[in-house]
């Protein structure tokens, strides 16, 4: 966490004035989603059930405290058209998976966020890095995810085609699980050899998506055949996955990818996200920072809170550690404050994004022992 | 405080997370170390190349040198490490209060580890049995019959991933650097005084520092670095000698089962043994794969364990700078509370005598660690669960079984002192195969005789003896 850098820090009237266009959005997003007209057959119905009105009483942000919180298990089985707002109905969809190692995904429906989210996520790249019209390489998971296709959007909406490897996270998770780690080896080598067939065909990428421990394994690979991340061509990585350190980011940057990108020619921006709130940016990382790493939500879209650990409606000072809670507000999905798995700390508003964000992610405390991180 | 840079081929690298070491007593933090990735070993592994060529630069016989020159900067000298330096009085404090041993216990661990490196040209002597050193270092050579012999190096560099409570076991990888061979080196985040106090001594001798990696990190680490080493040695649990049996790129050290098998033929006079079995038990706190954890007799085992618990009940913890301490803490509690909770069940089955309960509490708990009191068990009969049992402190049992069945009862036993004259059994034991180590003789299982060849001998596990022609005269050279 830095507090003490004035030179990134929003100003106050940034601040504001973002603030003021939540609020706004807030209310346009419950009017929508709890309108007979235009609401979800879940929200109206969950509306009977609320002590108080939506319709009337949520005028801003901090009106989102009264709704009870967000529980993850009612994403989880079907009829999933429930969560379709009225609004939005013989609208083509998609549905999207989270989870399902065991038992039933969480699944969210989804028309058109994750091409919104990507296209202004698009316009936080550096063209320089992410040139235009650039060729790009999906290196992450597939199947019932939204990454790939969106990622795939990114690339066709920045004017390029995207090559794609498959990765079944789930498949991951059960070798671990059985402690089959000669398997999880060749299947990671499996995927890698894909990626590096692809990068060394002759196809101008540029660009690509992966994971920290994908990106390690392909810089590895590349490396065993003499070649590397830089050499192929590759001058800008968007890479996500919770298990971002400082050190990590560090070691990619300066070992693994050549030095800072003044230097090596490659840029790689963490991000973070998920299913549920789309993508979080960062800020540039720097050696000055201590390579922090802090994300920001796109709000007005999505918003991320650090919370007391005991009472969820309450902020922790900035700079304190608490556990991150999501708001999603868009015309498709609406989640009022969801107890993310995750903890870190409270970070101040960035002068791109002037509102609260949130740095040192990892698994929350309490879930750390049950959970499987950094599959892929 | 003192910080404990990674070193990575002999440089530190400046760490952006650390790890508190713990004092075992108060919860203090005594040191922090910086921690590396599994992705920075990954990387690191493709320079080890380096470091081997940067010891063959020495000769084997120099290196020798360099290795007496660092015992005794290990055992008498101020030496840099991390961001400062440690004298040995710190040393011995640092490694007291991060794994609960007894200051006594840490001082002779250090002796152990210099004896091994100031003797190291007949540690090797006895490794290599007599072999001339040269032949290591150049592949091959003349052994002394007329006949060539080659030994190919298998590995740069040696891996280890090393425990947390057991300063004693970091000789089997110190005979390593004579024989050019680098080391790439995970230490115990509770112990991780001796390699780096080792390796700085190295480094003060002479011996490059390119040649050694020290690699403090979480378990991806220690993964990375077993899987990428083309050699490598892990202590650990019976699971994890399981995880790497048959695996020929690890050398997977775990419990020893170490035990005392009295012959028929002088069980009678038992009590004449009595010395080397309680100092078998109890030295080094019980901690070491070395220590006994049976006894095995055919009569008077009742006998045998009444007195063992009569010499080892009363032992109670102390302060860890008495020099009389016998006892570590168990700095984890709860690994003390489990393993008490595991030996109640040893005790509930049929058969199974407890020949301590009547020395007063065993389990006890103090704010931040906790300790375990010599304990003396009866079996009276292999066929016991207890009877294959070790633990983390001083725990024997004592177990009746017949003579002629003994050897294929005790299963795998690292270390068996055999006391017996009775020559036909002397025969069979030597030809058992699940018998590492063996003592003839009222020999204590922890005495080891550094001249003879270690557990797991180092030159079978770093080089392979293969054929090597080489023709009366050499081709002519090409025109």
């Amino acid at each position: 966490m830095t507090v003490a850098n004035p030179s990134w820090v929003a100003g106050d009237s940034q601040v504001a004035e973002a603030r003021k266009a939540l609020d706004q959005h807030v209310y346009e997003t419950v009017q929508w989603h709890f309108h007979e007209s235009t609401g979800s057959p879940f929200w109206l119905g969950k509306k009977s059930e609320l002590k108080f009105d939506p319709l009337k009483e949520v005028k801003g942000f901090d009106d989102l405290k009264k709704f009870p919180e967000f529980e993850d298990e009612w994403l989880r089985g079907g009829p999933v058209n429930r969560w379709i707002p009225k609004g939005l109905a013989g609208k083509p969809t998609y549905v999207f998976e989270t989870g399902g190692t065991t038992g039933i995904p969480k699944s969210r429906v989804v028309i058109d966020d994750f091409r919104i989210d990507y296209e202004n996520f698009s316009y936080t790249l550096p063209d320089e890095y992410f040139p235009k019209g650039a060729n790009w390489l999906m290196l992450g998971p597939s199947g019932p995810r939204r990454l790939r296709l969106a990622v795939e959007h990114l690339c066709q909406f920045r004017g390029g085609i995207s090559f794609c490897i498959d990765l079944d996270p789930r498949w991951v998770i059960k070798l671990i699980k059985k402690g089959w780690m000669e398997h999880l080896e060749e299947y990671k080598k499996h995927c890698i050899d894909q990626a590096i067939t692809i990068l060394t065909a002759g196809h101008d990428i540029k660009c690509m998506f992966t994971t920290p421990k994908l990106l390690e394994a392909l810089a590895s690979g590349l490396a065993d055949k003499g070649t590397s991340i830089q050499e192929v061509g590759i001058t800008g990585i968007f890479s996500g996955g919770t298990e971002f350190t400082p050190q990590w980011t560090r070691f990619c940057v300066e070992e693994m990818l050549g030095g800072p990108v003044e230097e090596s020619g490659v840029y790689m921006t963490p991000t973070y996200g998920n299913t549920l709130m789309g993508l979080a940016c960062s800020r540039p990382i720097t050696a000055d920072d201590g390579y922090t790493i802090a994300y920001y939500a796109p709000q007005p879209r999505a918003v991320v809170e650090v919370v007391d650990f005991d009472d969820y409606n309450k902020l922790v000072p900035y700079g304190e550690t608490g556990r991150v809670k999501l708001y999603t507000m868009t015309k498709e999905f609406f989640v009022p404050g969801f107890m993310e798995r995750d903890e870190g700390e409270r970070e101040l508003p960035f002068n791109k994004y002037p509102w609260d964000g949130v740095s040192g992610v990892r698994p929350y405390r309490g879930f750390a022992s049950s959970t499987t991180v950094g599959v892929y | 405080m003192l910080t404990l840079n990674p070193l990575r081929w002999g440089k530190q690298y400046k760490s952006l997370e650390f790890q508190d070491v713990i004092h075992f007593d108060t919860g203090e933090p005594i040191a922090r170390i910086g921690q590396v990735n599994g992705s920075m070993v990954q990387m690191d592994i493709r320079k080890a190349d380096n470091a081997r060529k940067a010891l063959r630069k020495l000769p084997i016989v120099d290196l020798i040198e360099r290795c007496k020159k660092a015992a005794y900067l290990f055992e008498h000298e101020t030496l840099p490490l991390g961001d400062g330096v440690q004298s040995v009085d710190d040393f011995v404090h640092q490694q007291s209060a991060s794994t609960g041993l007894p200051e006594i216990m840490c001082r002779n661990n250090m002796q152990k580890n210099c004896f091994v490196l100031s003797n190291m040209d007949k540690i090797l002597d006895a490794l290599t049995r007599g072999l001339n050193p040269e032949i290591f270092s150049r592949g091959f050579g003349e052994e002394g019959r007329n006949v060539i012999v080659s030994y190919q190096c298998q590995t740069p560099v040696l891996g280890a991933v090393l425990p947390n409570n057991s300063p004693g076991v970091h000789t089997l990888w110190l005979p390593a650097v004579p024989l050019q061979v680098g080391l790439v080196l995970k230490p115990g985040s509770q112990e991780p005084w001796t390699p780096y106090r080792m390796i700085s001594a190295f480094i003060e001798a002479g011996i490059p520092a390119e040649a050694f990696c020290l690699y403090p990190g979480g378990h991806d680490v220690g993964s990375t670095l077993l899987s990428k080493c083309s050699r490598s040695m892990i202590f650990g649990s019976a699971q994890t000698v399981e995880q790497y049996s048959g695996n020929p790129r690890v050398q997977a050290h775990g419990p020893g089962f170490s035990k005392i098998l009295l012959g028929d033929d002088i069980v009678d006079a038992w009590e004449d043994y009595l010395d080397v079995m309680v100092e078998s038990v109890v030295i080094n706190s019980g901690r070491g794969c070395i220590n006994a954890s049976g006894v095995w007799a055919s009569r008077h085992t009742k006998e045998i364990a009444e007195a063992l618990a009569a010499r080892l009940g009363p032992v109670d913890i102390s302060s860890p700078t008495d020099p009389k301490a016998a006892l570590a803490a168990f700095t984890n509690k709860n690994m003390a509370t489990g393993t008490w909770g595991m030996i109640q069940q040893d005790l509930a089955e049929s058969g199974v005598t407890d020949m301590t309960a009547s020395y007063g509490e065993r389990l006890i708990e103090k704010e931040h660690c906790a300790y375990l009191r010599p304990m003396v068990v009866h079996a009276d009969s292999p066929q016991r669960g207890v009877a294959m049992k070790e633990y983390m402190f001083p725990f024997v049992s004592v177990v009746q079984c017949p003579q002629k069945d003994m050897i294929k009862s005790i299963g795998q036993t690292l270390v068996g002192t055999a006391i017996t004259n009775d020559e036909a059994w002397i025969d069979d034991l030597t030809n058992a195969i699940n018998i590492d180590r063996l003592n003839i003789g009222p020999i204590p299982t922890s005495r080891l005789n550094w001249l003879q060849p270690h557990e797991g001998n180092l030159i079978d596990f770093l080089f392979r003896s293969r054929a090597y022609q080489v023709a009366p005269t050499r081709v002519p050279a090409a025109v």
